[in-house]
């Protein structure tokens, strides 16, 4: 690839890639043993197990200096991954769906004592009944937690963001834990052409950890005190506003991985906004169904476009600010379910960024794919059609609509 | 920095203390003394992995700590994989940066071993990780208001196994920690009991001498979950030894032995006198319990006799 220019005109080593063909999984795989990580502490998990796999043969090969930790399930896997993390060793783990799931109340100490595991979520739906393929339960059950997420919509981007993601979570202005989000099975078993840089080059970007606070003898100190009514608030508010601010830098980082390897990395992705009036809002693989249509709608004349999500937390509230400014409605498709609440979880994020804003579109949400059922064109049509429809009436006749589901 | 040394009278434990005064533990509580010796016994650099329990919450409440080494407390369940994991980053960070592996030191309770923390045990103890796992062992849940665990004895009464007109007390007998640990594969385990320092020091130095996981298991007294005086505390803890209830003994590469042979045992119920969870087994409705109890610890030092090789 060619040289890049840096943001004050400089010059940058030119990055050596290379094309080569792997599915998601082994992708995800590869830019951990390119992060050069120390410590994998992982439980299998379909859709995730390939990445574990590899991983354990990258390290009994001599491929990859790392200690794998083979543990007895996900509650271990990210118990492990805080212990290594806050020891100074970049970590990675990986699960899915019920593993997400028992590693629950773990997310939240990860987070909450500023490790900077980097974990893999092949996008799987919650049981019952129990089911091993797409859905964004997992991702969303993330995003209360204090998770940095990031979410692919290809195989290159699962690659892409997993390297971002170390430099993310361990950036001192940072210093919280990463997820990346690939759709199961769709992306993790999907081949795909990809460009990885050449190993020479990584480090480039992605330089050794530099930890703060490890654990040291020379320096004790105590983590994860009881911690009652006279100072949680107080810490629970530094958590917070450090969270918030991560999200400049993380626009910083971004703009570096574009500038180093050519491929743009923006916290929303936009098609056909300058003039739409109608919008969908999706994440993930499904990305690329609505653009494809949309394509052909714009062909025809008709003014639609897409939006997407590569960073899903901290949630790019001014992005989705601008990005939904003169749309007339806009169809928010979310591959979950929140049960009794007013939508599902992406329209409620949506919803509440805009709801101090003067012009706002006309809001609907869409439950589609649920267990891995596809989504087709056709079906991403109807809902262009729903929210033209929408935008020309003036208001949302239907909030919840259900697409590919039998009557 | 220390040396690992075992000792022959209490007059030879180092004076340097890196448990501070201060901590909230109860007056009469043995946990301390665990915690004061361990820190004595496994020579620096070592780091404490603590998980949710009495010891955690009366020894941090923050802005304070009484640790005077790293500690890290992660959840309840999970101390034993959260030293998995350290034990892991300095293996990796020793090989790739020749940063010196600390000695890992687990201290839990019975509820966060025997019950919600017995799968990331077993798990840390098949994967052969280098650590010092201590169980130190009050036989309920004290910290959130003495409820029955898998360590609770038979007979005794708890707020979840009260000593009820029909049932009297827990009905089931208490785990055998030390064989599940041994099932796994391990080389050193072994008991330990405040009222017998000199033994227990030495175990805790024989346990940091040994590479990969070792298991120990502290009984300490507790007087307010067992409701006793806590000036009688050592003496509770010596009469466990002295009826063979809690038999000291430890497992070393195959071979069994009793540290501590009780030839001519003390009468349980002077055991059982001494603390109100018991007193409803001296009651006469209650004496088939008892005699179960009695025939439970005679069968468990026999037991023990036969793996360490002596004729009964």
């Amino acid at each position: 690839m060619s040289c890049k220019s840096n943001r004050n005109g400089e010059r940058r080593m030119s990055v050596k890639s290379r094309r080569i063909g792997l599915n998601g999984d082994t992708a995800v795989a590869y830019a951990a043993k390119q992060a050069n990580v120390d410590v994998i502490s992982a439980y299998p998990i379909t859709p995730q197990t390939i990445m574990v796999e590899k991983l354990a043969e990258y390290v009994n090969n001599g491929e990859l200096d790392a200690v794998f930790i083979p543990v007895e399930s996900e509650h271990t896997a990210l118990s492990a991954a805080v212990g290594a993390s806050l020891a100074g060793a970049r970590v990675f783990t990986a699960t899915a769906s019920q593993g997400l799931a028992l590693m629950y109340e773990i997310l939240w100490i990860a987070a909450g004592l500023r490790t900077t595991v980097v974990m893999a979520l092949g996008n799987r739906a919650f049981s019952p009944n129990i089911n091993i393929h797409c859905s964004h339960d997992d991702l969303y059950a993330v995003r209360d937690t204090g998770w940095i997420e990031l979410i692919a919509e290809n195989v290159q981007e699962a690659y892409d963001l997993t390297l971002q993601a170390f430099k993310i979570s361990e950036d001192k202005k940072v210093l919280f834990p990463s997820t990346i989000s690939l759709d199961g099975f769709i992306l993790t078993h999907s081949l795909e052409a990809l460009y990885v840089i050449d190993d020479a080059y990584v480090e480039n970007f992605l330089p050794p950890k530099d930890p703060v606070y490890p654990i040291d003898p020379n320096n004790p100190i105590t983590y994860g005190p009881l911690d009652l009514q006279d100072y949680y608030i107080e810490h629970k508010k530094l958590q917070d506003y450090h969270f918030e601010n991560s999200y400049p830098r993380i626009l910083e980082i971004f703009q570096e991985y574009s500038e180093f390897t050519g491929r743009t990395y923006k916290p929303i992705k936009t098609y056909g906004l300058d003039d739409a009036e109608v919008a969908i809002m999706i994440l993930g693989s499904s990305a690329g169904t609505a653009r494809f249509v949309a394509k052909k709608l714009r062909e025809k004349g008709q003014k639609v476009g897409v939006i997407s999500l590569t960073l899903y937390r901290p949630f790019p509230v001014d992005k989705i600010k601008e990005a939904t400014k003169g749309l007339k409605a806009l169809a928010i498709m979310d591959r979950s379910l929140s049960f009794g609440s007013p939508g599902a979880q992406l329209y409620m994020d949506v919803a509440s960024a805009l709801v101090n804003e003067r012009e706002k579109p006309l809001l609907f949400n869409v439950i589609y794919g649920l267990g891995g059922r596809d989504l087709t064109p056709d079906q991403v049509e109807y809902v262009f059609k729903k929210a033209q429809e929408y935008a020309k009436e003036g208001e949302v006749k239907e909030l919840k609509l259900w697409v590919g589901v039998r009557e | 920095m220390s040396e690992l040394k075992s000792i022959k009278t209490l007059k030879d434990i180092p004076r340097k203390e890196q448990f501070a005064p201060g901590h909230r533990l109860c007056a009469g509580c043995g946990i301390p003394q665990l915690v004061r010796f361990t820190l004595k016994a496994v020579p620096d650099p070592k780091i404490v992995v603590n998980a949710t329990s009495c010891l955690e919450v009366a020894s941090t409440i923050f802005p304070y700590t009484a640790w005077k080494i790293p500690w890290i407390h992660n959840a309840f369940e999970n101390s034993a994989a959260t030293a998995s994991g350290i034990e892991a980053a300095f293996r990796a960070l020793e090989k790739k940066k020749g940063i010196k592996k600390p000695k890992i030191i687990v201290f839990a309770g019975d509820g966060g071993t025997f019950d919600i923390g017995m799968q990331a045990l077993s798990g840390a103890l098949e994967r052969g990780h280098d650590f010092i796992y201590i169980c130190y062992d009050n036989e309920a849940y004290m910290n959130t208001g003495i409820q029955r665990s898998g360590a609770t004895p038979k007979g005794a009464a708890t707020t979840t196994s009260p000593a009820g007109r029909v049932i009297p007390g827990k009905q089931e007998r208490k785990k055998d920690l030390i064989g599940i640990a041994i099932a796994h594969g391990i080389r050193y385990a072994a008991t330990m009991n405040p009222a017998y320092p000199v033994d227990m020091y030495n175990k805790i130095v024989k346990a940091a001498s040994i590479k990969g996981p070792v298991v120990l298991h502290y009984f300490t007294p507790c007087p307010t979950g067992w409701y006793f005086d806590p000036s009688l505390s050592i003496e509770v803890a010596r009469l466990a030894v002295q009826t063979r209830l809690w038999p000291l003994y430890e497992y070393e590469d195959g071979k069994y032995k009793i540290n501590i042979m009780v030839r001519r045992p003390k009468p349980i119920e002077d055991y059982f006198k001494l603390q109100r969870r018991f007193a409803h087994l001296l009651r006469p409705e209650n004496k088939w319990l008892l005699d179960d109890i009695k025939k439970d610890i005679e069968e468990n030092w026999k037991r023990l006799l036969r793996l360490a090789g002596i004729e009964a």
